[in-house]
């Protein structure tokens, strides 16, 4: 004996003779790992919406907030790039590929460039640290969480830019590039969200 | 009956036979095997079983009788705070994660997680946790600046743990220790749902599938919603503390209902992630001692989906007296009732598998019994606190302390011993002593009862939880002392356990691989399973599929 096999009379009902096909675990993890963090997510996001307008002093976000439309671009057109590079990776079009992701880590760090200095005009011109008031530390935790993401993601993104570069990056890794992919989605529509509350939604 | 034919086994146990100590030491260390983690989660949280035990024993000695200075007021805060805490994240989450890793890819017909170092990763984050708390013990006043251990409750509400009522470092140990063990439960829970969707043997369709992967499947997907925010309001607390913010601040605007509605938005589905794999366990056991297919597959799983939902909608039933206002209130009241709907199919389910069954009284079934009783006796305090009104006058009274261990003892703990009965022959190849469990099982339920029955009068009485000692001729003396006396007979009757078990593993009768005849896929591989479980994937057409190669004349179709 050496499967447990078809001990009964029963007619197979089940898909056994046809290949057996359970979904991609990668995808399956990443939409896992995507769940807890909306969870997370929406704890500060609460957080700040019960919070807008409850500051003791100032200053207040419509004093100090400008809207940051060169970032949003930025980060919501790298989303277009990364699947541009999945896309390429499939077809085993390597240099597309790598185009593909330098244009995402760049478009991801000109983000990250805008909202470090967005940060740095509100530490320094402004005077608003997690400390100042209410405004100050649930701005600083959301935007800062959602920062420390697109950090992440950045790093990954680049170590797999370098081993495209070093021509590592091949046809049979498509899979896993569109895990990256779709963690670096789930970056970009959190941005959205923050974007509408503490951007639109806060002033 | 025909014995049942084992898959070949690869010809190794679990290779540690003969082998110099430190390299078998070094091979758990390094280990990514399932099996071996999921032991070490066992024997880590049987460990911290003990210690919370021992705290919940110092307690009750101190409330024995009145006036009692056996610790001070400052001592007992501490050992509530690390009784709450170790038993729900170091003990509870933990044990039954670990059985879960343990029993999910065998009964699933996989041969290891899906992310088998993701999987070690997540047992360290959680062991080093649990140390850290304890640590804070060790750390002393003074010593590296730790203060001494968390006084603030297993809740932490605002504002005990700004830094003007907890200073020192005391709080930021139990802070880091509950992040970190969330983050190895997320990380379990994730492995878990990818390893049942992902990795299930050939023919083995969601709708066959045991029911015991199915509740660890949404008991991980409740711990993504669930333990998630606590893990967001820990980041907030350290946030508070260390950097200065404002969350939790009221001087600042901050709001200490808000950390409320955060501790119980984790707090109460908790209770359900500890349960259902609670549920999971009778699931499998009821049926085997009842000689019964599981009645009701279909609706046990639907009950057991809409339980998760509905759970993440009865937090603020632990803040009526927080002042929500009438509507919110009705709306929690309302939520709360709903969700005894699915679980009485559950008890429903079960005694119908119980009903005309030839009832098999060993000890894991001994077990289940107890689990099915207290588990609807505290369903009934449930529906009691429930309602709002009588809520007010109870709460934070010895009758909410009675009820909730009534679910955390009386159900889980209770199925989770029948669990360690009915697979120690599995994992070890050895059976446990069944005179041994029979005096486990009665002084534990002897104990449990003295313990957690009487508890219920004072709290009507209106004795407060969390005092340190009470006044004589209150009416309470009595009844606490019978407590004492409860918790020394379940303390013993857990000794009994763990002896039984060591002794068990030495002098133990061999239990082959089917001893108790049963049906899963676990059943057919040798005890304890070989490396890679399955020498061969198997492929399977029905619920139990070792049934239908034990019984080729009456296919279980029939009862599907």
């Amino acid at each position: 004996m050496t499967t447990i096999t078809t001990a009964s009379r029963i007619p197979i009902d089940g898909p056994i003779e046809t290949p057996w096909k359970l979904p991609y675990r990668g995808n399956v993890g990443m939409a896992c790992l995507i769940i807890a963090e909306s969870a997370i997510f929406i704890i500060f996001v609460v957080a700040y919406i019960y919070y807008i307008g409850k500051s003791l002093s100032g200053p207040t976000p419509a004093q100090v907030l400008e809207l940051p439309i060169l970032g949003t671009i930025c980060l919501l057109s790298s989303s277009i790039f990364v699947h541009l590079a999945v896309s390429s990776l499939r077809k085993e079009n390597y240099r597309g590929t790598t185009l593909h992701l330098g244009i995402t880590v760049l478009l991801g760090t000109i983000f990250l460039a805008t909202t470090a200095k967005e940060w740095y005009h509100l530490i320094h011109d402004e005077g608003l640290t997690i400390k100042t008031n209410l405004f100050g530390t649930t701005y600083y935790s959301l935007v800062g969480l959602h920062a420390t993401h697109v950090v992440v993601g950045l790093i990954m993104l680049s170590l797999t830019l370098v081993l495209s570069l070093a021509g590592r990056v091949k046809e049979e890794h498509s899979e896993k590039l569109e895990v990256l992919s779709l963690y670096w989605h789930f970056v970009d529509a959190v941005w959205i969200v923050v974007f509408l509350v503490v951007y639109v939604l806060g002033r | 009956m025909t014995t049942t034919p084992v898959l070949e086994a690869v010809d190794e146990t679990l290779e540690t036979q003969g082998k110099p100590p430190l390299n078998v030491i070094y091979e758990w260390l390094t280990t990514v095997d399932h099996k071996k983690i999921g032991l070490m989660y066992i024997c880590y949280a049987l460990l911290f079983l003990v210690i919370g035990g021992f705290e919940a024993v110092l307690m009750r000695i101190q409330l024995a009788i009145p006036n009692n200075h056996f610790v001070s007021p400052q001592v007992f805060n501490q050992l509530f705070t690390m009784h709450g805490t170790t038993m729900v994240f170091f003990m509870g989450m933990p044990i039954l994660f670990g059985m879960g890793n343990y029993l999910v890819p065998l009964m699933i017909g996989a041969r290891d997680m899906a992310f088998p170092r993701l999987n070690a990763f997540s047992f360290w984050v959680s062991a080093f946790a649990g140390f850290l708390l304890y640590f804070s013990y060790i750390g002393g006043s003074g010593l590296y600046a730790a203060g001494s251990a968390p006084d603030v409750g297993w809740f932490a509400y605002a504002p005990l743990t700004s830094k003007v009522f907890s200073p020192g470092h005391s709080t930021d140990y139990w802070t880091l220790a509950v992040f970190l063990s969330g983050i190895g439960s997320i990380g379990t829970a994730l492995n878990i749902v990818t390893t049942i969707l992902c990795m299930r043997c050939k023919g083995m369709k969601m709708s066959r599938m045991p029911l015991l992967p199915w509740l660890y499947l949404v008991m991980s997907g409740l711990v993504f919603v669930a333990v998630s925010p606590l893990t967001a309001a820990q980041i907030m607390l350290t946030f508070d503390r260390y950097l200065g913010a404002h969350f939790f601040d009221t001087q600042a605007g901050g709001s200490a209902i808000l950390w409320m509605h955060f501790f119980w938005i984790f707090g109460h589905p908790e209770v359900y992630v500890l349960v259902l794999p609670a549920f999971a366990f009778a699931n499998e056991i009821i049926p085997v001692f009842s000689r019964k297919a599981m009645f009701g597959y279909p609706a046990m799983v639907a009950a057991s989906v809409a339980i998760g939902f509905i759970s993440l909608s009865v937090w603020a039933h632990h803040m009526f007296t927080a002042g929500l206002g009438p509507a919110g209130n009705t709306f929690f009241v309302f939520a709360t009732m709903v969700i005894s709907v699915p679980t009485g199919i559950k008890i429903f389910n079960w005694l119908a598998t119980i009903w005309g069954g030839k009832i098999i009284f060993a000890v894991p079934m001994m077990f289940m019994v107890g689990f099915l009783f207290q588990f609807l006796i505290a369903g009934l305090t449930g529906i009691m606190l429930a309602a709002a009104p009588f809520n007010w006058q109870l709460s934070a009274s010895y009758f909410v302390v009675a009820h909730f261990h009534y679910v955390l003892v009386g159900a889980i703990v209770f199925s989770l011993f029948g669990a360690f009965y009915y697979w120690y022959p599995k994992v070890t190849g050895k059976m446990m002593d069944e005179t041994l469990g029979k005096w486990h099982f009665w002084l534990f339920l002897i104990g449990f009862h003295l313990t957690f029955d009487f508890m219920h009068i004072p709290g009507i009485l209106g004795m407060p939880r969390r005092i340190y000692t009470y006044e004589d001729g209150r009416g309470w003396n009595t009844l606490n002392f019978i407590v004492g006396i409860g918790a020394i007979f379940q303390a013993v009757g857990t000794l009994i356990l763990v002896y039984n078990m060591i002794r068990s593993y030495y002098k133990g009768k061999e239990a082959g691989h089917d001893p108790w005849d049963a049906w899963t896929l676990e059943w057919s591989v040798p005890s304890p399973p070989p490396s890679y479980n399955f020498a061969i994937e198997p492929t399977v057409n029905s619920r139990r599929p070792l049934w239908d190669l034990k019984h080729p004349e009456d296919p279980d179709t029939d009862y599907e």
